[in-house]
């Protein structure tokens, strides 16, 4: 299950302690766990801020916004309780990390949202993980009961005199509720509908205190920052790109799997040298460089540096380090209408936009692709796509229109070979399901 | 209504865990769904009765979520991945065979109660790439072969 | 919504400079300064949604369009509302609305007050650009008045939110996710709730309509008539759509959507369906005239001769006091005025009473010199504390209930609740205070200073415990310590502004118990809560056999004598002792306009065997049965005048329905005091001859005074040319009750006007055994509900059985 590959390239920072069995917490300790939270019992909160903010950690979650800065906005003086909460609902179609983060290494998960916690003065916090991934909420809750009993948590941690709790919390299959809006309400026990912004969460959140939320891997890098130092970190990446990151290769792969490689690597090598190139003698077609919501990279485009802005540059996104690889036989219509079946499934159906828009384009794409398609469905697909961008109360609308944008300009010759009733002309992708709506 | 013991000392630890009942909610209804099967009536009316909600409130919440169902299903839920990165690899292939071998649909179960068939969404596999999910269990790299293993293996489980 | 006043901020909107208060909306500061930026789901005072993106605008240094509905404005924001971008961004919200929309505009109840109709007039995006079918959902029908048409609802989510945060019922929820997501009530497919309607009148489309109006007319072929509700005493404006009908002009929907009156967009059940009363088959369009023991019918001009003979020959023979004469308190203002006049003036007699469900004249007396100290609806929306005693009002005060509601919830005002009974409005409260039933003059005491009155009130460990969630003393449970109550009453004390609210659990000497306590809070104020239409109205109005209008004693009748030539000096009998006499055989006549005295009270109707009895009224009641003359009355939609609310708000009523053959009360008491002899010009001040003056009583110059007439004559709006016009005795009114002086042209402009309550000096302390509560609930209404199919048919599907007590009251 959840295979661990490696290769001479990558640089082990968040993955360290994988395979080396730190889910029991005396191999973790050997493994110098549980230092870095120590430390940070020595620093003053605002050290502690400044520490992650010069490393140029960025969120891992998908928008990639400065993570020491995020921290920074947290009022001082607050008259509600603060918390800290640990996004583990990794759902973005191609990401796979945070499960192995959960998996092997709970204890620095932990570790990190207790740090989280000490830089702004919360005293709870909360680690929310997806429903599907039952054996981590497993592995989290005997991780914490350890934790506290040896007194790492709960009253008085390690004898500083702070109190901090930690408790997991599991969600129910529901893609939007990795939005951190959405997450709050679905941690507080309601539908997972985002919440109007501002406020931002960290100054009214979780039953209106202000809040920290960060993902799961950007809360795991954050003792190595408090072990290493920021110089270290930010040392690792380009400027403004501090670290390592957890790519999930996954696709037309020979080597598919997780490696931790640092932030700028280039694309071109982590297909062919990192994962192995393309098997079968197929030739590259297309990439999403960081998860099924950023726009596609043709064949040409990939010889690009892995970080946020050098993706930025390039008309796409770092995201969620979750890397597709296409070959030449993927048909693009099916991979467009596939990503649109997703949305449409996963849209809160809160407003306007996302709602009706992913439904009436992935209607239209999963018509196009059987054949049924009319030369204005095309021009159609762009401008439901382009009237959603921007427009939608969460970003999940961007998410589902980018990529399809991204799809229909870089492969419209595909769509129009589509068209006249012509069947799909890469057969070997298989028939397109017929639109099973998957919510009751 | 009854639960188990195992069920109670949860979700009466669970409610000091937030300064709110009704925070409790999700996690518990799928607990809940792990032992009824499904959440029935009976399980939402004394679940809302615990958490000060009204029944229309957890039933809200329910049919928002997609690992929750109010109606009864098969005792092994299989759940196969057709999103890209697991299309790519040949999911629909697979999801085809599964359909075809249960001789169900999405949504389906089987007349014996053992198999409920799912398409789903991302279950972050995404590397080990194709992949389902039976219950809680993960069963990744899957080719039509290995997936009747798999599933004569809980056939086996649950027919014993 | 939540406004802090810190000062004005000023923005620029489309080139315009707009100032208004800090934390205010940009969409409700656009609609301030004139520009309309269109929206579905922001709805004042109900909570922000952001979800239907119609209201994108452009700031100036925002990338992306933002919405007006969830902006606050700042100091020098460039805003604007109307460029390409979001031209374009609101067509493809309506051409993505119409994706799935049913274009069954044509048959739809809301087509031509549609808003996604109107939207998509406005943006042009009528041009379909999906050839994929459209998804469908069933329709359901929720209740016996609520349907819902799912495919047609857009999720703007105000119906959810009306019902939840307005109405505090919560029967709506969301259910599924992204497209299939829906609006569902609790009930599985059908609602338990108060089945007010706010949920169908609220939504912007034709998702939710009404049992009542469906597939009934299409809006533009009805007359559409602003008037004031029937039942409760709250006074709710509804707004009727009435179609002409074989009979007369049936009224097909209530509604007040243009939220003109006291109630803003708010109606229950009973204002916005049970008006179907107007038009059951059993009412009367015909007088009857009892010939050889049986109803006949008969014509007009033959009852009118008959009462007039008959009530003329018993005045000549016995004296006026041996004709009794019962008022309504659901006839207006100038009707019951008209009543008690000819009752003294025509028939020389104070023999006049009327169905009593609270203790005006003794609160009268209690205020006698504080004038000002009643408080109105609108102030019940304002104050920044309430105090309940008694009473229900989700049942029995609907719209006060959510004037309550709304305060705590929007102005975070404090509720204070002391009472028997676990009312649903204790959620609202800030404190609930359980006291035994029949205490409730104890706490007036306690409350006015007499702490001996603690004994009982903390002795309430017989009642129920009260609900710990929100008793007095958090924490506590059981009952309060007497500790607790005082500091009750110090907490109270100290709210300036206090608006105090009772049922008629108090009457007689405990209103000036708590008259006195509320004159020492600042600015403090009262509501005393009677249960009919127009209770308040009948009660200011003089249907008191010791008290004429405005609470004068009939021994002091003043300006009464010099305006009317003589008024009888002995007080005449309660209702009670009209039957006494009746029973006695001195009772010769007995006069009942609107009122049902036998069903009500369970007179033994042989009682009046020996009497000439004339009903007006609009059914054969338990009275009319066995009245000597029916005459068919119309009904407070069928005519024009004024009511008054329990809290003394006046408005105006105005004719919508007709049902052909009735006639209203006042031109049937004109009728028979004509052909009683009577000099109907002594009656009713008609004609421009007569010699009033509006003026004069609101101490104007006569110069101003006679424009004010001279427009209105010129609005032709008061010609009060026959004597059949109601607004010739309002004049009356105005001139001569005290309180009632006030504002005539914003009156008949449709809005509320507060009328004081000022005795003209100690009144008389009535008895308190006279007071007979209604108890109506939220799905009955006296005889009105008897005939309302609508509310018969609600009242089934919650399998509840029409009480005994609900039946038979006036
Ligand atoms: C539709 C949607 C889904 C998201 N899902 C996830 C998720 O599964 N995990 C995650 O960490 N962040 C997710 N995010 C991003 C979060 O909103 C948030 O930015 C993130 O958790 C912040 O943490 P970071 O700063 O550490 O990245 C999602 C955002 C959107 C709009
Ligand atoms: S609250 Fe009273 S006045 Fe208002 S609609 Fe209802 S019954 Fe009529
Ligand atoms: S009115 Fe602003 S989003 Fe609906």
């Amino acid at each position: 299950m959840a295979s661990l590959v490696s290769h001479p390239d990558e640089v082990k920072v968040v993955s360290k302690r994988f395979g080396q069995g730190a889910t029991s917490l005396d191999r973790y300790l050997e493994l110098d766990g549980y230092k870095a939270v120590q430390k940070a019992l020595g620093m003053q909160p605002d050290a502690i801020i400044n520490e992650v903010k010069n490393s140029g950690l960025r969120g891992r979650g998908g928008a990639g916004f400065n993570t020491g800065m995020k921290w920074s906005f947290v009022p001082k003086q607050s008259p509600k309780p603060k918390y800290v909460l640990c996004n583990g609902d990794e759902s973005e179609p191609g990401t796979c990390k945070d499960r192995l983060i959960l998996q092997h290494d709970p204890h620095t998960v932990i570790e990190g949202v207790t740090i989280a916690g000490l830089s702004v003065g919360a005293h709870v916090g909360y680690i929310y993980i997806r429903g599907e991934y039952r054996y981590l909420s497993e592995i989290m809750h005997k991780a914490i009961k350890d934790a506290y009993a040896r007194g790492f948590l709960g009253k008085n941690i390690f004898g500083s005199g702070y109190d901090f709790d930690v408790y997991w919390h599991g969600g129910a299959g529901a893609y939007e509720v990795g939005e951190e809006s959405a997450l709050m309400e679905s941690l507080e026990g309601k539908r997972g509908i985002p919440r109007i912004r501002p406020p931002f969460p960290a100054v009214i959140g979780l039953w209106g205190g202000p809040t920290i939320i960060n993902n799961v891997e950007t809360l795991a890098s954050v003792p190595h920052i408090i072990m290493g130092g920021a110089d270290w970190y930010a040392g690792l990446g380009p400027p403004k790109n501090g670290g390592t990151r957890l790519f999930c290769l996954s696709g037309h792969l020979n080597r598919p799997g997780v490696y931790e490689l640092p932030l700028g690597y280039n694309l071109r090598k982590m297909i062919y040298d990192v994962a192995g190139g393309i098997p079968n003698g197929r030739k590259l077609k297309a990439v999403v460089p960081g998860g099924s919501s950023t726009p596609v990279l043709t064949a040409t485009e990939t010889d690009v540096g892995m970080d946020f802005d050098s993706l930025a540059k390039a008309g796409s996104m770092l995201g969620s380090g979750g890397v597709v690889i296409l070959d030449d036989a993927t048909c693009m219509v099916k991979f467009a209408q596939r990503i649109m079946k997703f949305y449409q499934h996963e849209s809160c159906g809160w407003c306007i936009p996302c709602r009706e828009g992913t439904d009436w384009l992935k209607k239209t794409l999963t018509r196009f692709h059987a054949g049924g398609g009319i030369k204005k469905d095309i021009d159609n697909i762009q401008y439901l796509a382009e009237n959603m961008l921007g427009r939608t109360f969460c970003p999940l609308g961007d998410a589902a229109a980018m990529p399809t944008i991204s799809i229909v300009k870089k492969f419209r010759k595909e769509f129009e070979d589509h068209l006249e009733g012509r069947p799909c002309p890469y057969k070997e992708m298989g028939v397109v399901q017929e639109s099973t709506v998957m919510a009751d | 209504m009854k639960f188990s013991d195992q069920f109670e000392s949860r979700f009466a630890e669970m409610l000091t865990h937030y300064p709110t009942k009704r925070s409790v909610l999700v996690p518990t209804l799928l607990f809940a769904q792990d032992e009824v099967g499904f959440l029935s009536d009976e399980v939402i009316h004394e679940l809302a009765g615990r958490l000060d909600l009204t029944d229309l409130e957890v039933r809200n919440v329910i049919s928002y979520y997609s690992m929750l169902t109010t109606k009864p299903r098969g005792k092994y839920n299989v759940q196969v991945c057709t999103n890209i990165a697991c299309m790519l690899r040949g999911s629909d292939e697979l999801f085809e065979h599964c359909k075809e071998r249960l001789g169900i649909g999405h949504k389906g179960t089987t007349p014996d109660g053992l198999f409920s068939l799912e398409e789903v969404e991302c279950i972050g596999a995404c590397s080990w790439a194709p992949a389902a999910q039976v219950n809680y269990d993960f069963h990744e790299n899957l080719t039509p072969e290995k997936m009747d293993k798999v599933l004569d293996e809980y056939k086996k489980k649950g027919t014993q | 919504m939540y406004l802090i006043f810190m000062g004005d901020v000023t923005l620029t909107v489309d080139g315009k400079k707009v100032t208004a208060p800090a934390g205010t909306l940009l969409i409700e500061a656009c609609k301030s300064a004139g520009i309309e930026v269109p929206s579905f789901c922001y709805y004042p005072n109900l909570s922000l949604q952001g979800a239907c993106r119609m209201c994108l605008v452009k700031i100036e240094k925002m990338p992306k369009l933002q919405t007006a509905c969830t902006t606050v404005i700042s100091e020098g924001m460039i805003v604007t509302t109307d460029n390409d971008e979001v031209r374009q961004a609101r067509k493809s919200m309506v051409e993505l609305l119409l994706g799935n929309h049913p274009l069954d505009c044509p048959v739809c109840d809301a087509g031509g007050e549609c808003e996604l109709q109107d939207m998509t007039f406005s943006y042009g995006a009528a041009e379909s650009k999906y050839i994929d079918a459209k998804n469908h959902k069933e329709e359901q029908q929720w209740s016996p008045v609520v349907y819902f048409d799912r495919p047609r609802c857009i999720l703007c989510y105000r119906c959810v939110r009306v019902c939840g945060e307005g109405m505090d019922v919560w029967a709506l929820g969301v259910q599924n996710r992204g497209v299939n997501s829906i609006i569902a009530p609790n009930q599985e497919d059908h609602l338990d709730c108060e089945e007010c309607g706010m949920c169908i009148d609220i939504c912007p489309v034709g998702a939710l309509t009404s049992g009542a109006y469906r597939y009934k007319t299409r809006p533009w072929e009805m007359k559409h008539v602003g008037t004031t509700c029937t039942h409760c005493a709250d006074g709710c404006k509804t707004t009727l759509g009435v179609r002409r009908c074989d009979t007369g002009m049936e009224i097909v929907r209530g509604d007040n959507r243009d939220k003109s009156g006291i109630n803003g967009d708010f109606l229950c059940i009973k204002g916005r369906y049970a008006f179907d009363f107007a038009h059951h088959a059993e009412r009367l369009t015909q007088p009857l005239i009892r010939k050889d023991g049986q109803l006949t019918p008969a014509t007009w001009e033959e009852a009118f001769e008959l009462i007039g003979k008959r009530f003329a020959e018993v005045r000549e023979k016995h004296g006026g006091q041996a004709i009794g004469v019962v008022g309504s308190t659901r006839a207006t203002n100038e009707e019951d005025y008209l009543l008690q006049k000819f009752a003294r003036v025509v028939l020389g007699s104070n023999n006049i009473d009327h169905h009593r469900t609270a203790d005006f004249p003794a609160l009268a007396a209690a205020l006698s010199g504080k004038p000002e100290m009643t408080a109105s609806m609108r102030d019940v929306f304002n104050a920044p504390a309430m105090l309940l005693i008694g009473n229900n009002p989700t049942e029995q005060h609907p719209l006060l209930a959510w004037q309550i509601r709304n305060n705590v919830r929007l102005h975070r005002a404090r509720l204070y609740v002391v009472n028997s009974q676990p009312i649903k409005l204790r959620r609202q409260a800030a404190s609930s205070t359980q006291i035994p039933a029949g205490s409730e003059g104890k706490l007036a005491a306690f409350l006015a200073g007499d702490d001996s009155a603690l004994d009982v009130l903390v002795g309430a460990g017989d009642s129920p415990a009260p609900d710990p969630s929100t008793s007095l003393s958090a924490g506590s449970r059981g009952c309060p310590s007497p500790h607790d109550w005082i500091a009750l009453r110090e907490k109270l004390r100290g709210e300036a502004n206090l608006v105090i609210i009772f049922g008629s659990e108090i009457c007689g000497n405990n209103i000036p118990s708590l008259v006195k306590f509320a004159s020492a809070i600042p600015g403090a104020k009262v509501i005393c809560l009677a249960d009919y239409a127009n209770s308040r109205g009948a009660a200011d109005m003089g249907l008191y056999p010791d008290l004429l209008p405005g609470y004068h004693r009939v021994t002091d009748a003043g300006k009464f004598r010099e305006e009317w030539g003589g008024v009888p000096e002995v007080r005449g009998l309660t209702l009670p002792e009209m039957v006494e006499s009746a029973k006695a055989g001195d009772l010769k006549g007995f006069y009942v306009v609107g009122a049902n005295p036998i069903g009500r009270f369970g007179v033994d109707p042989y009682a009046f065997s020996h009497s000439f009895v004339v009903v007006q009224d609009m059914f054969l009641t338990e009275t009319a049965v066995m009245a000597d003359v029916v005459l068919p009355a119309a009904n407070a939609y069928e005519k024009s005048g004024t009511f008054t609310n329990t809290c003394g708000d006046l408005q105006l009523v105005k004719k919508a329905g007709e049902v052909t053959g009735s006639k209203s009360d006042f031109e049937m008491i004109v009728r028979i005091a004509d052909a009683m002899g009577f000099d109907v010009r002594k009656l009713v001040p008609f004609g421009r001859t007569m010699h009033f003056d509006t003026g004069q009583s609101r101490g104007v110059q006569s110069g101003e005074a006679d424009r004010h007439a001279v427009w209105l004559q010129a609005q032709g709006l008061e010609p009060k040319m026959s004597p059949f016009d109601p607004m010739a005795i309002l004049d009356e009114i105005q001139r001569l009750v005290p309180g009632y002086d006030v504002s005539r042209i914003n009156l008949l402009a449709g809005n509320d006007q507060h009328t004081t309550l000022a005795g003209s000096g100690p009144g008389a302390l009535q008895n308190a055994e006279l007071i007979v509560p209604a108890q109506d609930d939220l799905f009955s209404s006296g005889t009105l509900g008897r005939y309302s199919r609508t509310l018969n048919s609600v009242i089934e599907n919650h399998h509840k059985e029409p009480a005994e007590t609900d039946v038979a009251a006036d």
